[in-house]
């Protein structure tokens, strides 16, 4: 839109934190979606947090079937989706009930009118309209009727009012679009292709979308709109990411990097389905995607398909991890490369579907029978789970292992601006297969040695079916070192169990020095995370520094092995905060291994840590130290 | 965006693809094998006397015939018994865990249709803790042989009763008696959407071979079940389908588009009765010989007959043995590289560069 607001007042602010609520059918999401597409497109740095029922369709209107979505946008760099709103839209009285608590104080809030109904408000639990009571005198309360404004700009198109009053998303999207002086292109673009098949509801939708904008620039309701300027980022081309995304791009990029064909064995599980989902779409790059009729069934057809020469990929959460542990163990044992995706979430059992947790650390560390070990790899952010998918995978073809890749429910569905990488410049992943034998037998002639071990990495040698010369069995059963032939010895046994765990364990002399962010260099706190915590860490560091203070940082990819260098860093520091999103997991593992008294800091709310309560834990170790 | 403390990753250049290394024809040119090239040397550990044996030696006594390169064919196996054959067999190999044999074999066999996959498993592995993967193999028609030994018993955990066993059966978990119903796994394959079922017995060297070669050139999932004796824990449970006094009138060995009949000189007959189920024409009140007697046709498209004749034996008939069923339809093996090709066709071949930047996508 090329309009220009004439009449009106424009400030410039430097970041904004938007959550919109609704109902579940209101479309939250696909708005929030939008309005980050064309933030980002904007130039703009952000951070976005779905907060989603479990429920497809919960009640209408009540309390259990809000949906929202929070995008936290600025122009400087965004660590966080915002620890609270700024401005609310508010698509019901449900809605805006249960995301109170989620403003600051003097936020914004825009509602619609038109659903604060006595039904409505009697569903949310309201006995009186709290648009009209003064109860929300501590908010700038803009109470607009979305729904007729939204029928009314479609009363042209022939469409039921129940058809019209579903574009009224699209008409907030649209006031907000003029709010923040968005670029509208791309949403005009996404839902010519979105609804191309159902051009009544394409036109109803752009002309809502419109008619939500010129609303804001012709109604003398919003006076103000806001310019946040673009981020400064280094150069590049970008693009907006979710975690899941990024994670399937991991996989795909990682096999096309190693040359190998990618085989997904899958069965949907939230919040890890979107994977499956995106990689169904690209078979053209060679990926096969397998939706096996249970958990185990999924991470078997994947080590399957390893045996072949695939890279077999399984992806799920802390359930379906739990199903799996005893096909990781045979791949353990098997040593055949395979990757292993927990998308956490809250536990134990069923637990939170929609939520996010990190509390599954110690299930994929020590979850089987046996001695099991398993290298762990975690992903800090959306974008970074692109990253994190590339060295899990390279460390499973190089060692020939099962590989537990950690990401979690926030990572999944929140997003970012990401860096989009050029494939020429991305890790090198080739593996040789075996071809030809590499021992002698007892009576001269050569042969295949399937667990004979590379020198450097006590890799095996990884034999395909279909290569002449090198057929072998393998199997649970414990194998004798070299020949893989079943063996029941003592003396064998206890070198089988210790080359594994050598071989994970030298997994760590394969590791870049640890990034240790201490800017001052006199920091006496450091602060240690590992996966999702890394934006709300970032942001509490900077808090506290900007106040003064001195702290230091150190976020792992690496959960094991850990970074040789780990227990040289932290014994520089006089104290080591571990803030996570479980009850002190990865802390346990770091006094264990360490002997260092870490401090833990946890909660387990099912959203990520907010910033300012990270600062204050922060700042009270370093004013204990 | 978040500033990322993580160590850069490691970098560097290297082609985009190298070609897949995937056995293109396996079968190129004649191959000269006996079944000598299928014994490994690995020492067969199964009871004296076991059934497994006489399946052994007839598996390696077939693979020739079969004319694949050992290195193109691999035996997956479960826990149990039977689950050690993998091993005796010089071709590749995985001795899995319990049940998941079919789950392993479909990703072997989906990303790899190059390969002759099969599933060696038991009556425990393959219809109590595997039972799942099992139908879903049979429904999907992946391309799999499995051979399932059923020998009514738990054997490697020395001898509890199994979900073929007998009602009523004595064993150290059922002091008193099973109390379960048996699955009838004929009925049960025929019940999940098998294209292939068969079954036959491991003393009958001739027939066996026989019902390996048709589950071999079916292609498609194709259960086999085989009886055999676990001489320990349940020895003769099949002694009457065995022993030359009794088993003519308790077999019935299927012959495609020949009558049901059986007796040592065929002159019993099976007939169908007015519900549909198949009975001896004796009971069933019908004369020998007379109009209603069935002809076999593995190849009927409704899954009827098949049935009907897997449950005979609970009718008071015989039990028979050779192929219920064998009809035609594209595994999914093939249908999963179609798709792969179809997509190519479609987009062409992946551009990973294109893919990573997508449609909405700005520059700094
Ligand atoms: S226990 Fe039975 S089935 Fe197992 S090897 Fe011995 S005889 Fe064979």
């Amino acid at each position: 839109m090329s309009k220009q607001v004439l009449a009106k007042q424009v400030l410039a602010v430097p970041g904004v934190v938007i959550r919109f609520a609704g109902d579940s059918g209101d479309g939250i999401q696909l708005t929030g979606d939008r309005f980050t597409a064309q933030t980002a497109t904007f130039g703009n740095d952000l951070a976005t947090l779905p907060d989603f029922p479990a429920e497809i369709r919960a009640p209408q209107g009540t309390l259990p079937g809000v949906s929202a979505f929070q995008l936290h946008f600025a122009d400087h760099s965004v660590a966080t989706p915002g620890d609270s709103a700024d401005v609310l839209i508010a698509m019901n009285p449900a809605a805006l009930k249960a995301n109170l608590e989620h403003l600051r104080p003097a936020a914004q809030i825009i509602a619609d009118s038109d659903q604060f109904t006595k039904r409505n408000l009697t569903k949310a639990g309201y006995a009186a309209n709290p648009l009209e009571d003064g109860s929300l005198e501590a908010y700038t309360v803009q109470p607009v009727p979305l729904t007729t404004l939204t029928v009314g700009a479609l009363k042209d198109f022939g469409l039921s009012r129940k058809d019209a009053e579903r574009s009224k998303n699209m008409f907030a999207l649209g006031l907000l679009s003029w709010m923040y002086q968005r670029p509208t292109e791309n949403t005009i673009a996404h839902l010519t292709t979105k609804f191309a098949k159902k051009p009544a509801i394409m036109r109803a939708n752009i002309a809502a979308f419109h008619a939500g904008w010129n609303f804001g620039e012709t109604t003398e309701a919003f006076a103000v709109s806001y310019v946040v300027a673009p981020a400064p980022a280094p150069a590049g081309t970008y693009r907006n990411i979710t975690g899941n995304l990024a994670l399937a791009y991991g996989l795909v990029a990682g096999a096309e990097r190693a040359g190998l064909p990618l085989f997904l064995g899958s069965y949907p599980i939230t919040p890890a389905s979107d994977i499956l989902h995106e990689l169904s779409r690209h078979k053209n790059f060679g990926v096969t995607t397998f939706q096996a009729e249970d958990e185990i069934a999924a991470v078997s057809a994947a080590l399957g398909a390893s045996f072949g020469g695939s890279i077999g990929v399984t992806t799920t959460s802390g359930p379906g991890i739990a199903l799996k542990a005893e096909a990781v163990g045979l791949a353990v044992t098997l040593e055949l490369p395979l990757i292993v995706v927990n998308i956490q979430r809250g536990g134990p059992s069923t637990g939170l579907p929609t939520k996010t947790e990190q509390a599954d650390l110690l299930q994929v560390l020590h979850g089987r029978n046996g001695e099991s070990p398993v290298p762990v790899v975690s992903a800090s952010s959306p974008g970074d789970c692109f990253d994190a998918t590339l060295e899990a995978v390279r460390i499973a073809l190089k060692y020939r292992t099962p590989v537990v890749l950690l990401s979690d429910g926030y990572l999944a569905n929140g997003s970012e601006p990401w860096r989009v990488p050029q494939s020429a410049a991305l890790p090198d992943l080739r593996v040789e297969f075996a071809s030809g034998p590499n021992g002698v037998a007892a009576d001269g002639t050569p042969r295949f040695l399937p667990y004979l071990r590379d020198p450097q990495t006590l890799a095996r040698p990884w034999a395909v079916p279909g290569t002449p010369g090198l057929e072998h069995r393998i199997g649970g059963l414990e194998k004798a070192d070299g020949t893989g032939d079943i063996s029941y010895d003592a003396d064998n046994h206890e070198f089988m169990v210790r080359v594994r765990q050598a071989k994970v364990d030298g997994i760590a002399n394969d590791l870049p020095p640890t990034v240790v962010d201490d800017p001052t260099g006199d920091a006496r706190v450091l602060v240690l995370g590992w996966g999702s915590t890394a934006g709300p860490i970032a942001a509490a560091c900077a808090e506290v520094r900007a106040a003064g203070g001195s702290v230091a940082r150190v976020h792992l990819r690496h959960l094991n092995p850990f970074p040789n260098d780990l227990g040289e860093i932290l014994a520089a520091y006089d104290r080591v905060l571990v803030p996570e999103m479980n009850l002190g997991q990865l802390a346990l593992l770091i006094r264990g291994r360490y002997l260092v008294d870490a401090i833990s800091h946890t909660q387990v709310r099912g959203t990520p840590f907010k910033s300012s309560d990270l600062r204050n834990a922060i700042e009270k170790v370093i004013s204990d130290v | 965006m978040s500033e990322s403390l993580l160590s850069p990753p490691l970098t560097g250049p290297g082609p985009r693809r190298v070609p897949l290394p995937l056995i293109t024809n396996p079968s190129e040119g004649p191959v000269k094998q006996s079944a000598k090239d299928f014994r490994s040397a690995e020492e067969v550990r199964w009871c004296p006397g076991c059934g497994d044996y006489a399946i052994l030696a007839a598996v390696q006594g077939f693979l020739p015939e079969l004319g694949l390169r050992r290195e193109n064919i691999v035996f997956v196996s479960g826990i149990g018994c039977s689950s050690r054959f993998p091993y005796y067999m010089n071709t590749y190999g995985m001795h899995s865990i319990h049940g998941r044999a079919p789950a392993i074999a479909t990703g072997l066999s989906v990303s790899r249709p190059d390969l002759s996959v099969w599933v060696i498993t038991g009556d425990g592995d393959a219809l109590s803790i595997g039972g799942n993967h099992l139908i879903h193999a049979l429904r999907r028609n992946v391309n799999l042989k499995i051979l399932l030994f059923n020998n009514r018993i738990y054997g490697l955990t020395k001898g509890q009763y199994s979900p073929t066993s007998e009602p009523g059966k004595i064993t150290k978990s059922t002091p008193m008696g099973s109390l379960d119903t048996p699955f009838n796994p004929v009925s049960l394959a025929v019940g999940a959407g098998a294209g292939f079922v068969a079954r036959t017995v491991d003393s009958d060297r001739k027939h066996l071979t026989s019902v390996l070669r048709a589950a071999a050139e079916y292609e498609g999932t194709a259960l086999v079940e085989i009886y055999q004796n676990c001489n320990i824990f349940n020895d003769g449970a099949f002694e009457v389908l065995k022993n030359p006094a009794t088993r003519d009138d308790h077999l019935l060995r299927l012959e495609q588009g020949q009558p049901l009949r059986y007796g040592s000189d065929g002159e019993h007959t099976i007939v169908r009765d007015a519900a549909g189920s198949l009975r001896p024409a004796a009971e069933a009140g019908a004369t020998e010989g007379s109009d209603a007697e069935v002809i076999h046709d593995a190849h009927a498209a409704d899954p009827a007959l098949a049935f009907a004749l897997s449950r005979l034996p609970e009718n008071g008939g015989p039990t028979p043995i050779g192929v219920f069923r064998s009809v035609a339809r594209p595994s999914y093996d093939r249908q999963v590289a179609e798709q792969l090709e179809q997509a190519v066709q479609a987009s062409g071949p992946g551009d990973l560069d294109a893919l990573l930047a997508g449609r909405d996508h700005w520059t700094v």
